[in-house]
């Protein structure tokens, strides 16, 4: 007769179990790894409805760009207020052309102080940031992304992009692209109040 | 005959500089090119993924190496400069992450995989050599037929008595 493959046999010529276990852990672990990756990767930008308290930041601002004296700026502290983040760089010309807009909407909602314009400068160096703000008389608080913590919170997919947060840290409008005019900026903040 | 004289003198002065050896250009500031690039060439920026720094044509990358040579200038390390990127940008602008945290999957991960592999390989020869040898085992003594041949036999002594039967 020949030999069966018994219970016995599988068990005498199968893998050890701390083997067999080990190895389906790191498959899990790395399959788990991927789909997390994957899904964030899907997911895209942070959509209007989302709570920023989940990624609240703390930014260092430029020197001459800081908020009611203060050199750095911490999203929480803005609860209350309408916040316009807008992300940008010296290298994208999307950003140049929307640049006068975002200032002259700043001027428009600086006097009563219920609007705070913030400006995250997106894996950009520190000379040409201060030359660019300068270039385009830019006033409101800036600052560098450091370790670009902030842009991978809100997932940007590119520069510039614009998040409308309300009194309560909610986001409630994204401008993907530059603005195409201040009454455009204007506009949503308007319809926040 | 004078301004052929003077033509001569050009020349010579032209040649001179023709021949002279040319190094990778710097700037103002005394830093040359491929020493920039010495350190630009294990950076990537995020905007232009998979690109390395030295290599890399976008108007970021421009101003990266540009920042590298001010650095240079300043009398910066390579260690400082490239610790300068990664607080600033992230670790993900290092061609070799920091080998601390989540990183180190990346590390111990692929060997581990590769070793675990060797070991199934190796157990898989090990087995596939015991059956065969099995096989040979169970096989009538002297004979080199191998195990399928005595159960052939067996089938075969059935199949002759089942005919002899109807017989």
């Amino acid at each position: 007769m020949t030999e069966e493959n018994t219970p016995e046999n599988s068990v005498r010529k199968g893998m050890p179990l701390w083997i067999q276990i080990t190895v389906w852990s790191v498959m899990i672990a790395l399959l788990v790894v991927v789909f997390v990756g994957l899904q964030r990767a899907r997911e895209g930008n942070v959509q209007a409805g989302a709570e920023t308290a989940n990624f609240d930041f703390t930014m260092p601002l430029f020197e001459g760009y800081d908020y009611e004296g203060a050199q750095e700026i911490s999203l929480t502290d803005l609860r209350g207020k309408i916040v316009v983040l807008n992300f940008w760089a010296t290298w994208c010309v999307p950003c140049q052309q929307e640049a006068d807009e975002l200032e002259e909407a700043w001027q428009h909602y600086k006097p009563d102080g219920e609007v705070i314009f913030v400006g995250v400068d997106y894996v950009d160096t520190e000379p040409e940031a201060l030359a660019y703000l300068a270039e385009y008389g830019i006033t409101y608080p800036n600052g560098p992304d450091m370790g670009t913590k902030i842009s991978q919170a809100f997932r940007i997919q590119g520069v510039p992009e614009t998040y409308f947060l309300d009194r309560n840290g909610v986001v409630q409008h994204v401008q993907l692209g530059p603005f195409s005019s201040t009454q455009q900026i204007i506009g949503i903040v308007d319809s926040l109040r | 005959m004078k301004k052929l004289n003077i033509l001569i003198l050009l020349f010579i002065i032209i040649s001179l500089f023709a021949v002279m050896p040319v190094s990778a250009q710097g700037g103002d500031d005394g830093v040359s090119d491929d020493e920039v690039n010495a350190i630009a060439r294990d950076l990537f920026c995020p905007v232009c993924e998979n690109t390395p720094l030295d290599v890399c044509e976008t108007q970021a990358c421009k101003q990266w190496r540009e920042l590298i040579r001010l650095k240079l200038s300043e009398g910066q390390t390579e260690a400082e400069i490239k610790q300068y990127f990664v607080d600033n940008y992230g670790a993900r602008v290092l061609d070799e992450p920091p080998k601390e945290g989540f990183n180190l999957l990346v590390y111990f991960v692929p060997p581990a995989i590769i070793l675990v592999g060797i070991i199934v390989l190796f157990r898989a020869f090990k087995e596939w050599q015991g059956d065969d040898q099995e096989e040979y085992e169970d096989s009538s003594e002297g004979s080199i037929e191998p195990k399928r041949a005595s159960a052939d036999d067996d089938y075969m002594a059935q199949f002759e008595e089942e005919l002899k039967k109807k017989k």
